[in-house]
């Protein structure tokens, strides 16, 4: 049991609107991804699930019950902090163990769990320890394992990986993702890095000032995004806009062409462009293109020996099907032109 | 970090070890003295350097029933205020730390101008009223006022600990399911209790050596070592093996408690304002 | 959960204050007991007027400005050499650091009895075992002798406070302009300086504030003598009050005594006031 709806929310600090008005709706066993640049008011929104945070007016339930004014305790929900939250004072094995110490679950089973976790999370050598004795990772898997020990209705993670280094991080998406599969417990996950989201989500909620620009699968905002704020936000490198004569080609204010769908060579096509620094993947190499149709560098993905480099003249030609279509307020037009 | 020569750090160790000794000389020189004989104590430095050693001089101190009276004055003096001072402080601090209201920047503010009173611009009136109220010559009198002149020292550095205690790790224990009594029992306490024991530290420093209301406050009865050292100036003070044996033993507890309290040290008498 | 601090603190400030500013105002002595009556300003004319105050006010200013001086520079110095690398720092830091730990009457007496005097004081013995005439600090430099004991308690303070700061310097900066090709000396004028300014600010307020105040090392050492040679602000106020009765003009000198300290305290409330952002 871990549904969550947010029905009407708003939230106001002082006088200053951050969240004008939201409603989402959170499936049992989901993985939820809060998306979006910072400022957007995404973590405000996990804290107000958490209860963290009061409501300006709106309704949160969970399990299908008004929850809007249970204190944090009482909600059933477990967070893992940004800055992990671990209790410097207490050892590993205390830290996991607090929640259940406050549910006064009896010590044998506390154990138990805690071995259980332990095990799962890779802490069983350091549950003496305390937790400025463990690298960022360890005192991450603490987080989570405080968080997973008392089996809560649902997982809050705010921006969990942001202050591990790009290894760790990776290591630990794929932790997370395993965890949930492992438990189908309903989690929700607050991040501003599209690839968390892309890689991890069942579903992605994008969040723009406040307001829910879009929410879907992954690759239902990748193929249909719904307005050029999340397609430029979803996918890395980001999509190509372009606008003026190329665009009214295809009776659309702006189009944008996604680095992967755009063809090179170096004779013919539709656009013409000079070849600026050239950054090379190994698998892939990405070609930044000065066009003049465009008046930002476009970025086209390209095949590991394409041959080009710093200063060639270059043609590029647009791949028609998966062309995305924006009008002039930036909202994609799906009717065929 | 580039490899600091061998040489180099000896040099460097050489020089502050002399300025060390330097700055440390007297009372190391007075530690000396005290265990020598009044007659070797008057003698040119190294008569006294080779003279013989004794504990003569302590006893004699420690014989004098007075001496413990006023060691113990100072004892129950400076734990007594600064637990008092604990006592007020700490409900205070604590509020203005985590639950800040529009004017907790002021009131911080105007707790330490009180700091800033030179007391004696209000010895006439204090004297007057602890002459009227019979706590001249008393220790409840002085526990009084070290109270209330450390107390804005203590609220600010409690405030500052206070302030330090991540706002995250209370959210945390609020989600593990910590009601508020279990948040401060459990998670702010344990917490806070190093910044508790480093301004209890310091403050019992300066309650201790306070020398102003302590000499002008009282005679006989109540008189904390700092007024009782001061008594020695004349004709006493020229016996010097018995000034160094009881300088030693009336410093000595707080040379200890100030090795662990350096740092704590800068903070407190600086407001924070140099951590 | 605030109002008993505030409450007591409130007592402290307000009552007090305000008795002396009304016995300021009054002729009181306490030998004649119920002759109190309102004189207006003449306290304060008579305080004002009277030659020690102008000895008393040119003495509180130069033990401070002897004792900031030293201090400061040599702070600076002395923290500076203790934030380089070596061995046993820490006991080395606390043989520096001991002097402010020391109780200011022990200071004082140690000072005067155990080594300036100039029989059988250190240096005297010094002095005559070299077959010098030995120099009597508190009869030739009465007022220097003060200030070097007070500075000997306080040169610990501020090398404590520079040297947390200095600690708290940022390697990449020094590193920076080692790069950029400045050497020690610039390093020191156009980085470790300006880092230090602040709390070299805060050393020096701070210490003002107790500095004004200074009592128990002249008591011990000097009575105020001789003559008003070593005479303080405080200790006239003291004499006045507590020695000669006269509770009216003591009164008045100790609202003197608070407007100055106040001077210094709008300075030091502004410096402390910005780091609470």
């Amino acid at each position: 049991m871990g549904s969550i709806t947010l029905k009407n929310v708003t939230k106001s600090f002082d006088d200053v609107e951050v969240i004008p008005q939201v409603n989402i709706e959170i499936r049992d066993g989901e993985f939820v991804v809060f998306v979006g640049p910072s400022g957007c008011g995404k973590s405000t929104l996990l804290r107000i699930i958490a209860g963290l945070e009061d409501v300006t007016s709106g309704v949160v339930e969970i399990n299908n019950q008004d929850a809007t004014t249970l204190p944090p305790a009482d909600r059933s929900l477990a967070m893992v902090f940004q800055s992990y939250a671990l209790y410097p004072h207490m050892s590993v094995r205390k830290n996991i163990a607090f929640p259940l110490r406050m549910a006064k679950i009896d010590k044998a089973e506390q154990d138990k769990r805690i071995e259980t976790v332990a095990k799962v999370l890779n802490l069983t050598d350091y549950l003496e320890r305390r937790p400025a004795q463990l690298s960022g990772g360890q005192r991450q898997r603490v987080a989570i394992g405080r968080a997973i020990v008392r089996e809560p209705s649902a997982f809050l993670f705010d921006e969990p990986l942001s202050n591990l280094d790009a290894a760790l991080r990776v290591e630990m998406r794929l932790e997370i993702s395993e965890l949930h599969k492992k438990l189908g417990t309903t989690m929700i996950y607050v991040t501003h890095d599209q690839i968390e989201a892309m890689t991890m989500a069942d579903k992605i909620v994008v969040l723009q000032a406040g307001v829910i620009e879009q929410v879907g699968s992954p690759m239902e905002l990748y193929d249909k995004p719904c307005n050029k704020f999340v397609a430029g936000f979803i996918g890395s490198p980001k999509m190509n806009f372009l606008e003026g004569s190329e665009a009214e080609k295809y009776n659309a204010h702006t189009i944008g062409v996604r680095p992967e769908h755009i063809s090179i060579s170096a004779k013919e096509g539709d656009l013409l462009g000079t070849v600026g620094v050239v950054e090379h993947l190994g698998s892939d190499t990405y070609l930044h293109i000065s066009c003049e149709n465009s008046r930002e560098q476009m970025i086209v993905r390209a095949n590991a020996n394409n041959g080009f480099k710093y200063g060639d003249t270059i043609h590029l030609t647009l791949d028609v099907k998966n062309i995305h279509r924006f009008n002039n307020h930036g909202v994609c037009i799906y009717e065929t032109p | 970090m580039r490899a600091i020569s061998n040489n180099r750090k000896a040099l460097n160790t050489a020089i502050a070890l002399t300025l060390g000794l330097f700055m440390s000389f007297p009372i190391i020189w007075i530690l000396i003295l005290s265990f020598k004989s009044e007659l070797d104590a008057i003698g040119n430095p190294l008569q006294v350097l080779l003279s013989s050693w004794t504990l003569d001089s302590f006893s004699t101190v420690q014989g004098r029933s007075d001496y413990l009276k006023h060691f113990s004055n100072s004892v129950i003096i400076s734990l007594g205020s600064t637990f008092l001072a604990l006592l007020v402080a700490i409900p205070s601090a604590w509020a203005m730390a985590f639950v800040p209201g529009k004017q907790t920047k002021n009131i911080l503010m105007w707790m330490l101008s009180t700091k800033m009173l030179p007391p004696v611009g209000v010895l006439i009136p204090i004297y007057l009223l602890f002459r009227d109220y019979g706590l001249l010559d008393t220790r409840a009198g002085l526990v009084i006022i070290l109270t209330l002149i450390n107390l804005p020292i203590i609220i600010w550095m409690l405030y500052t600990y206070f302030k330090e205690i991540p706002v995250d790790i209370l959210e945390a224990a609020r989600m593990d399911g910590a009601g508020l009594k279990q948040e401060i029992l459990y998670v702010l306490t344990p917490m806070a209790i190093p910044g508790i024991s480093s301004t209890l530290i310091l403050n019992i420093i300066l309650a201790w050596n306070e020398a102003f209301w302590t000499i002008n406050l009282t005679a006989s009865n109540a008189a904390p070592l700092t007024a009782f050292i001061a008594s020695y100036s004349s004709p006493e003070g020229l016996f010097y093996a018995k000034l160094s044996a009881a300088s030693i033993m009336a410093i000595a507890p707080i040379l200890i408690m100030g090795w662990f309290s350096q740092k704590q040290l800068v903070r407190g008498l600086t407001f924070g304002a140099v951590k | 959960m605030m109002s008993p601090s505030v409450l007591l603190l409130l007592g402290w400030m307000l009552v007090p204050l305000t008795m002396t500013i009304y016995f300021s105002f009054l002729r009181y002595n306490l030998l004649n007991p119920g002759t109190e009556s309102f004189t207006g300003w003449t306290n304060y004319y008579y305080f004002v007027t009277d030659p020690s105050f102008t000895d008393a006010l040119v003495n509180t200013i130069s033990i401070f400005g002897g004792v900031l001086f030293i201090t400061t520079v040599g702070g600076v110095g002395f923290s500076l050499l203790l934030d380089q690398p070596m061995w046993k720092s820490g006991l080395i830091r606390m043989l520096v650091i001991a002097p402010f730990f020391v109780m200011p009457t022990v200071s004082a007496l140690v000072w005067k009895n155990m080594f300036m005097n100039p029989v059988n004081g250190f240096f005297g013995q010094i002095a005559t075992f070299l077959g010098l005439q030995p120099f009597d600090f508190f009869g030739q430099a009465p007022l220097l002798s003060v200030i070097w004991i007070i500075s000997w308690q306080w040169l610990p303070f501020a090398t404590l406070i520079l040297l947390t700061a200095l600690q708290s310097l940022d390697r990449d900066q020094l590193e920076a302009s080692e790069m950029d090709g400045a050497n020690s000396f610039s390093r020191f004028i156009f980085i470790i300086l300006p880092h230090l300014a602040r709390p070299i600010t805060v050393a020096i307020l701070i210490q003002t504030i107790f500095l004004l105040s200074i009592f128990a090392e002249i008591l011990v050492t000097t009575n105020g003598g001789p003559g008003t040679a070593t005479t303080n602000l405080t200790y006239l106020i003291y004499v006045q009050s507590l020695l000669q009765f006269d509770v009216g003009a003591g009164s008045a000198g100790g609202v003197i005594a608070i407007i100055l300290a106040n001077i210094v305290a709008i300075f030091l409330m502004r410096m402390i006031g910005k780091n609470l952002e």
